[in-house]
C-alpha cells in the first residue's frame, strides 16, 4: 500500500472508526475535522514530492484480470490540483459543521459520509482504469444522495430523486462508452494509460462516434452542461450548505476532468470531428447559464446557475482544444480549464457555505428579504464581496487567471468561428458581472429588508472555514505560478495526444 | 462414454442428505426435528464442498447426459449455497413446526432437481429435472396451508403444468426435427428453418417459467406474496439459476435459427415489465418479485449472447451468482422485519442501523451500484451485449436500470423516516441479510479471484 491508497483510504478508514468507536455527534465531527486535516496534510506532501511530468506515485494492482481492469491509481499535474482542491474543500466543510454540530441530526452519519465522499472523490481523481473511476464515479452519486435526502432542506426528497435518476442515468451512458473503449482497444484493457497510449477504435470512426456520444453525454450530465443542467438547481438549492459546496466544488468537477482524462486522449479523431458541438455546447452553457442566474431571486439557485455557467468556460475550451489552429493558444486555453476546475472549485464552494450562512440564521435564501446586511454582519460581507468578485472574474482573483487564459485560448486558436464562440462567451462575464452586483447590492447594501435584523456576523467556524478558501482564490489571483508550472506539461500532452 | 458416479458425488451427498433427512425426522420426536435439519443441512454442505473440489477438473460428459463445465460447476455452487442460505432463514420461523422436516426436505429437492437443470445436456433429462424442481416448490408455496397460500400454491401449479406441457411439445418437435435429444446430435443435425425456432420457443417457455421471465412471469409475484417470506426467497431465487444456466447451455450448444433475436426480444419484454409493474407496488414482496423479474430480463441478455461472444459466459454465471446472493439478503431483510407493507419500514434505521445498512447495500446491489457483486455482473452483462453487436439491447438494459431506481429508492427512503414505533426485526434472519450482504460485498471487490477461476 502505497501513499496515494494511503490518502484515499485515510477518510474511510474514519468513517469507519466512528462506528466501530460509538463517539458522539461532537467528537465524530471533530474526528472528521482531524482525518481531513491530515488528509490534507499527506496530499501536500504529495504536491511537494511530486516533480517529474509524468505519472507520479503510480500504484498498479490486478483487480479483475479478466478483463484486465486493475487497481491503478496515479498522479500527474492534472489530478494533483483537484486533489488538492478536494482536501482542502472537504475540511473547510468539516470545519464549517463544527458549529452545526449540536444541531445537526445524526451527525456521526452526516461525517461518516462526508469521510465516505471524500474517499470516493480522491479516488476517482487518482484513478487511472476506466472500471475503477466509474466505480468511484457511481459511489459519489450514492453518497451525495444521501446527504441531500438526509440532511436536505425544502423538497428534498424530490430534489434528491431528480439528482439520483439524472446522474445515474448520465453514469450507465459513460458506463457503455467505457465499455466500448473497452471492447475496440487491443488488446482489450480498461487501462487509461495503454488506452491512451493506443486509442482505441482508431479505424472505425463510425463506432468511435458512438462510443464519445456515450461517453460526452454521461461526462455533461455530471458537468452540467445545457440541456442536461436541470437537476443541479434543485439538488444545490435543497442539499444542505456542506453537501452544496462539495457537490459544486468537487462533484462537478469529475464531469469536466473526465473531458480531459478520458474523451480527449482517448478519442482524438471523433474528439477533433465533434469538437465543434463541444464549442457550441460551452458557449451556449456560458450564456444560458448566466441569463438564467440573472432572472433568480433565490440567492442559492442564482449559485448554481453561475456554476452551469463557470462550467460552460471549461466545455468550451477543451472544445476548443480539438479545433484545428493554433497549438500554443489552444495548450493555453486546456490550462485555463484546469485553472478553472480549481478556481471555481474554491470560488462557488465558498459561495455556497456563505449562503449556508444566511439560511442558518433565517431559513431563507430570498434576496428581496435581505438588504443592508454588511452593517449588521461586516465579516459576512467582507467574505461575500471577495466570493463575487473571484467569481465575476475581477482580476487579482483566481477567477481572472482561468477566465484570461481561456478566452485568449479560444479567441487565439486561430479560426474564426473559435473567435466568435470566444466572443459570445465574453458576454457570459458581462452578465454575471452584473448579477454578482446585483447579489452585493441587494443583499449587502441598501435599506435593511424583513430578514435584517435577524442575520448576525458569521462565527468563527464559518470564518475558518471561508477564510482559507478566498486566500487561496486570492493567492492564485495573484501569484498563480505555483499551480500553472504543475498544470502546464498536461495541455501539451493533451494536445498531443489530440492532434494525432 | 464415461460413467463414473464419483462425478455426480455433489448431487449424491445432497441426495443422501434429503433422504436421511426424511428418515430422521420420521423418528425423532417435534421438538428434536432440529437433528433431521442438521441432516439435511449437512448433505448440501458435503455437496458443496465437493461441488468446490470438482470446479478445477477437466470439462467432459458424464452418463451421456451430464455435463462436467463451468456452467455447471457454478450452478452447483451456488445453489447449494443459496440453499444453506435458505434453510439458515427457515430455521427460526419453522422451528417446532409440525412439518419441519418436510419443509427443508422439500427445499433441499429443489435444490437437486435445480443442479440437475443446469447440468444437463439431454433434453429427456432436462425434463426430468424440470419436475424435480417444481413439484417440490408447488408443495413449499402451500405450506402454510393458509388461503393466500394455497391460491399462490395453485396459482404456480398450473402455470408450471402449462408451461410444462409447452416444453415437452418442444421436447418433441426439437427431437423429430434433429433426430435425437442429446444437445450434440441436435446441434449438429437441427436444420436452420423457422420450425426449429417453433419448438425453440416451446422449450424456452418451460424454462422461462422456472426462470421468472415473460410471458411466465405471472406466478412470480402471487408466490412471493402469498407464500411465507421464506419460500418467496427461494422460489425467486434458486430454480432460477438452474433455469438460467439450462438457457445458456442450450444457447450455447444448441443454438437453435435466430436464438439472438428471440432471447433479445424475450429480455427486453421481461426487463420493461417487470420495471414497469414494480413501480407502483405498495408491498416489498411484491416489488421484490417484480424486481426479480426485472433482473430475470437481464440475465436473459447473456443468455442471447450465447455463443456470440467469449463475455457471454462469465457473464451469466457471475450475474446469476451475484443475483442470487443480493436477493436473498435483499429477502433476508424482509423475513427478519416481518412486515410487508413499505410504509411498515418506517423508522426502522435509527432501531436497527446495521439492518437497514445491508438493505441499502442489496438494494443499491441489485441497481448495480459498485463495488457489490452485481455491479461487475452488469458490466459483463452491457459488454456481452456489445460485443456481440446487439448494441439496442445494451441501451434497453442501461436505460431499464435507471428506471428501476425509482422504485428501489421509495422502499429506501422511509426506513430514514421518523416514528414512534417500528418493527422488532428477529435476529436470525438479520444474521443472514448481514452475510448475504458480505458476501455481495466480497464477491464484487474480490471478482479478480472468481472470474479467473472459470
Amino acid at each position: 500500500m502505497t501513499v496515494l491508497s494511503l490518502v484515499i483510504f485515510l477518510p474511510l478508514a474514519a468513517a469507519l472508526a466512528l462506528f466501530l468507536l460509538r463517539l458522539g455527534d461532537r467528537a465524530a465531527v471533530w474526528t472528521w475535522v482531524a482525518a481531513s486535516a491530515a488528509d490534507l496534510a499527506l496530499v501536500a506532501g504529495l504536491w511537494i514530492g511530486y516533480d517529474d511530468p509524468g505519472v507520479g506515485y503510480e500504484e498498479n494492482a490486478r483487480w479483475i484480470p479478466s478483463v484486465r481492469a486493475g487497481y491503478h491509481l496515479g498522479v500527474d499535474g492534472l489530478s494533483l490540483p483537484l486533489l488538492a482542491l478536494t482536501a482542502l474543500l472537504f475540511l473547510c466543510c468539516a470545519v464549517y459543521s463544527l458549529k452545526q454540530a449540536r444541531r445537526t441530526q445524526r451527525a456521526r452519519t452526516f461525517a461518516a459520509l462526508f469521510l465516505f465522499l471524500e474517499t470516493v472523490s480522491l479516488g476517482l481523481f487518482a484513478a487511472l482504469d476506466l472500471l475503477l473511476f466509474f466505480v468511484f464515479f457511481d459511489l459519489s452519486i450514492v453518497a451525495m444522495y444521501f446527504v441531500i435526502a438526509g440532511w436536505g432542506h425544502g423538497d428534498r426528497l424530490r430534489s434528491a430523486l431528480r439528482f439520483f435518476l439524472y446522474t445515474f442515468f448520465g453514469s450507465l451512458a459513460l458506463l457503455l462508452g467505457f465499455i466500448g473503449l473497452y471492447l475496440g482497444s487491443s488488446p482489450k484493457t480498461f487501462d487509461m494509460v495503454e488506452l491512451a497510449r493506443n486509442p482505441p477504435l482508431a479505424g472505425s470512426p463510425g463506432l468511435a462516434d458512438l462510443v464519445l456520444l456515450a461517453i460526452a453525454v454521461g461526462l455533461a450530465v455530471k458537468t452540467p452542461t445545457v440541456p442536461f443542467h436541470t437537476w443541479l438547481p434543485p439538488a444545490h438549492t435543497d442539499a444542505p450548505a456542506a453537501g452544496s459546496a462539495i457537490l459544486a466544488g468537487v462533484l462537478l468537477k469529475m464531469g469536466t476532468y473526465g473531458f480531459v482524462r478520458i474523451a480527449m486522449p482517448m478519442l482524438p479523431d471523433a474528439w477533433r470531428r465533434y469538437a465543434w458541438v463541444i464549442v457550441i455546447v460551452g458557449v451556449v452553457s456560458v450564456v444560458y447559464g448566466a441569463l438564467v442566474a440573472l432572472a433568480q431571486r433565490n440567492l442559492k439557485r442564482l449559485v448554481a446557475y453561475t456554476s452551469v455557467n463557470h462550467m460552460g468556460y471549461i466545455v468550451l475550451a477543451v472544445g476548443a482544444a480539438g479545433l484545428a489552429g493554433d497549438g500554443a493558444a489552444r495548450r493555453l486555453a486546456v490550462t485555463g480549464a484546469v485553472t478553472q476546475m480549481v478556481s471555481h472549485g474554491l470560488l462557488t464552494g465558498a459561495l455556497f457555505l456563505l449562503c449556508g450562512v444566511l439560511y442558518d440564521r433565517t431559513s431563507s435564501y430570498d434576496m428581496d428579504e435581505y438588504g443592508g446586511v454588511a452593517k449588521a454582519a461586516p465579516v459576512f460581507a467582507g467574505m461575500l464581496a471577495v466570493a463575487s468578485f473571484g467569481s465575476l472574474g475581477l482580476p487579482g482573483l483566481s477567477g481572472f487567471i482561468a477566465e484570461f487564459q481561456i478566452f485568449t485560448g479560444v479567441i487565439g486558436a486561430g479560426t474564426t468561428g473559435a473567435a466568435v464562440a470566444g466572443g459570445i462567451s465574453v458576454l457570459g462575464v458581462l452578465i454575471t458581472a452584473a448579477l454578482f452586483l446585483r447579489v452585493l447590492q441587494r443583499v449587502l447594501l441598501g435599506t435593511p429588508g424583513t430578514l435584517t435584523a435577524e442575520v448576525t456576523d458569521a462565527g468563527r467556524a464559518e470564518r475558518a472555514a471561508i477564510v482559507p478558501l478566498l486566500a487561496l482564490a486570492v493567492v492564485i489571483g495573484i501569484a498563480p505560478r505555483f499551480l500553472l508550472d504543475l498544470v502546464e506539461p498536461v495541455p501539451s500532452a493533451v494536445i498531443a495526444l489530440v492532434a494525432r | 462414454m464415461r460413467e463414473n458416479p464419483a462425478d455426480l458425488l455433489p448431487e449424491l451427498c445432497t441426495l443422501l442428505g434429503a433422504v436421511l433427512g426424511l428418515l430422521t425426522g420420521m423418528f425423532v420426536p417435534r421438538q428434536r426435528q432440529w437433528a433431521a435439519v442438521l441432516v439435511c443441512a449437512l448433505g448440501v454442505l458435503a455437496g458443496l464442498v465437493s461441488a468446490a473440489f470438482a470446479v478445477p477438473g477437466p470439462r467432459v460428459m458424464t452418463f451421456d447426459a451430464f455435463m462436467l463445465d463451468p456452467v455447471t460447476h457454478v450452478t452447483r455452487v451456488t445453489v447449494l449455497g443459496s440453499t444453506l442460505l435458505v434453510m439458515a432463514l427457515a430455521f427460526k420461523p419453522l422451528r417446532g413446526h409440525r412439518r419441519e422436516t418436510e419443509f427443508h426436505v422439500l427445499t433441499v429437492f429443489t435444490a437437486l432437481g435445480t443442479v440437475a437443470l443446469g447440468a444437463s445436456s439431454d433434453l429427456l433429462v432436462l425434463v426430468a429435472a424440470y419436475l424435480l424442481a417444481s413439484i417440490p416448490s408447488y408443495a413449499l408455496a402451500g405450506f402454510g396451508k393458509d388461503a393466500q397460500g394455497t391460491e399462490a400454491a395453485l396459482k404456480y401449479y398450473l402455470m408450471g403444468a402449462l408451461f410444462g406441457l409447452l416444453m415437452l411439445t418442444g421436447v418433441t418437435l426439437l427431437y423429430g426435427l434433429g433426430r435425437g435429444t442429446s444437445y450434440e446430435t441436435l446441434g449438429r443435425n437441427l436444420p436452420d428453418n423457422t420450425v426449429v425456432t417453433v419448438g425453440a420457443i416451446l422449450l424456452v417457455a418451460g424454462l422461462l417459467f422456472k426462470a421468472g421471465g415473460v410471458p411466465a412471469h405471472f406466478w412470480v409475484p402471487d408466490v412471493a406474496e402469498g407464500a411465507s417470506p421464506v419460500v418467496a426467497a427461494l422460489v425467486t431465487t434458486i430454480p432460477k439459476i438452474g433455469a438460467f444456466a439450462a438457457l445458456f447451455r442450450l444457447g450455447a450448444e444448441v443454438t437453435p435459427h435466430s436464438w439472438a433475436l428471440t432471447l433479445a426480444l424475450v429480455a427486453t419484454a421481461t426487463m420493461t415489465l417487470g420495471n414497469l409493474a414494480a413501480f407502483g407496488q405498495d408491498n416489498v414482496r411484491r416489488l421484490l418479485a417484480y424486481s426479480t423479474i426485472s433482473q430475470a430480463g437481464y440475465l436473459l441478455v447473456p443468455v442471447a449472447m450465447a455463443g456470440r461472444t467469449d463475455l457471454a459466459e462469465p457473464a451469466l454465471l457471475y450475474y446469476i451468482a451475484a443475483y442470487a446472493l443480493t436477493n436473498l439478503g435483499a429477502f433476508a431483510v424482509v423475513v427478519a422485519v416481518g412486515r410487508d407493507r413499505i410504509g411498515d419500514y418506517r423508522g426502522l434505521a435509527p432501531r436497527s442501523p446495521l439492518l437497514v445498512l445491508s438493505l441499502v447495500i442489496c438494494l443499491l446491489g441489485l441497481i448495480g451500484t459498485p463495488p457489490t457483486a452485481v455491479f461487475v455482473g452488469k458490466v459483463l452483462m452491457l459488454g456481452a451485449a456489445l460485443d456481440g453487436h446487439y448494441t439496442w439491447l445494451a441501451v434497453v438494459a442501461a436505460v431499464n436500470t435507471v428506471a428501476s431506481v425509482f422504485y428501489y429508492l421509495r422502499w429506501i427512503v422511509p426506513c430514514f423516516a421518523r416514528a414512534d414505533e417500528g418493527p422488532v426485526p428477529s435476529r436470525p434472519a438479520a444474521m443472514v441479510a448481514y452475510l448475504a450482504t458480505a458476501l455481495t460485498l466480497v464477491l464484487g471487490i474480490g471478482s479478480g479471484i472468481a472470474l479467473s477461476l472459470n
